[in-house]
């Protein structure tokens, strides 16, 4: 059964070119300001491999890597053989302009400030 | 009567192995989706285990760990009667007053995962290094454990 799906993939992957993705492991934090951190796992991806787009209110990253080719057989494998994918959702919130982003030792970092006139602000009382 | 003859371009094949592939992505996108927070909570038992790779090439044996977000330092291999074991920390890199999580599905903590080598190894020549939070082992074959021509005699 694999063997008939696999062989029949090369042509329809050959017409569709649909690239394999997996799901990097993410984690979302708000600092006080109220800006928003995501951390997101993408081991074997260096800056070279990031790419990162804001279309309406959706962030989308993608981070590619280059597989660990050997000449020789494969004992055990558990690491996928695709590349990282993941879309967000944007706050109204969020400034688009200067979201911020590196990776560093396979985590990207991706910094999403609010604009400014969103920050919490203390309204001062006259009189 | 006439046969006519539709130029390829006009009508397209319909293969029925394009759905099966597609049936295959679902799939994809269901264990994904629905199913990898499990396995890795099935892991989580044991503690957080990352995924490796072990290949054999006829002078060495390569092992690789996807081991993101750490130091160099944090990481501990050991080699032990054919037994690799790779093992270290996680510390949180960022301080927890960068603010509260919402989401998070990254692990913490202690890991380690050993395997047992498919081939003798000389522990003298294991070279590691790490890049991109992927760790790899080179571990170089003992003489013994490599691949030999015998040729075959006259007599």
């Amino acid at each position: 059964m694999n063997h008939t799906i696999d062989s029949t993939r090369e042509t329809s992957e050959a017409r569709t070119t649909e690239e394999r993705f997996v799901t990097p492991a993410t984690a979302i934090r708000q600092s006080n300001d109220g800006s928003y951190l995501i951390e997101a796992e993408m081991p074997g991806v260096s800056k070279e491999g990031i790419e990162i787009s804001v279309d309406q209110n959706e962030l989308i990253i993608t981070g590619r890597r280059a597989f660990p080719s050997t000449d020789g057989r494969v004992v055990y494998r558990e690491i996928r053989r695709a590349n990282f994918r993941r879309v967000f959702e944007l706050d109204g919130s969020i400034d688009r302009n200067r979201i911020a982003a590196r990776i560093e030792n396979g985590v990207l970092r991706v910094t999403l400030p609010l604009a400014e006139q969103v920050k919490p602000r203390k309204i001062t009382v006259e009189g | 009567m006439k046969l006519i003859r539709y130029p390829e371009t006009l009508v397209s094949n319909w293969t029925p192995f394009d759905q099966l592939a597609s049936i295959r992505d679902d799939f994809n996108r269901l264990f994904e989706s629905g199913f990898a927070p499990l396995f890795r909570e099935a892991r989580m038992l044991g503690g957080w285990a990352p995924a490796l790779d072990v290949h054999e090439e006829n002078d060495a044996l390569v092992v690789i760990a996807e081991l993101p977000g750490m130091k160099k330092e944090e990481i501990d291999i050991s080699l032990h009667k054919g037994l690799l074991t790779i093992s270290g920390e996680r510390k949180e890199e960022t301080p927890s007053d960068e603010g509260k999580f919402h989401r998070n599905e990254r692990f913490y903590g202690k890991f380690s995962r050993t395997v047992s080598l498919p081939a003798e190894v000389d522990a003298n020549g294991v070279t590691a290094s790490y890049r991109d939070g992927l760790l790899t082992v080179r571990l170089p074959k003992s003489e013994e454990a490599k691949p030999k021509q015998i040729t075959v005699g006259e007599n």
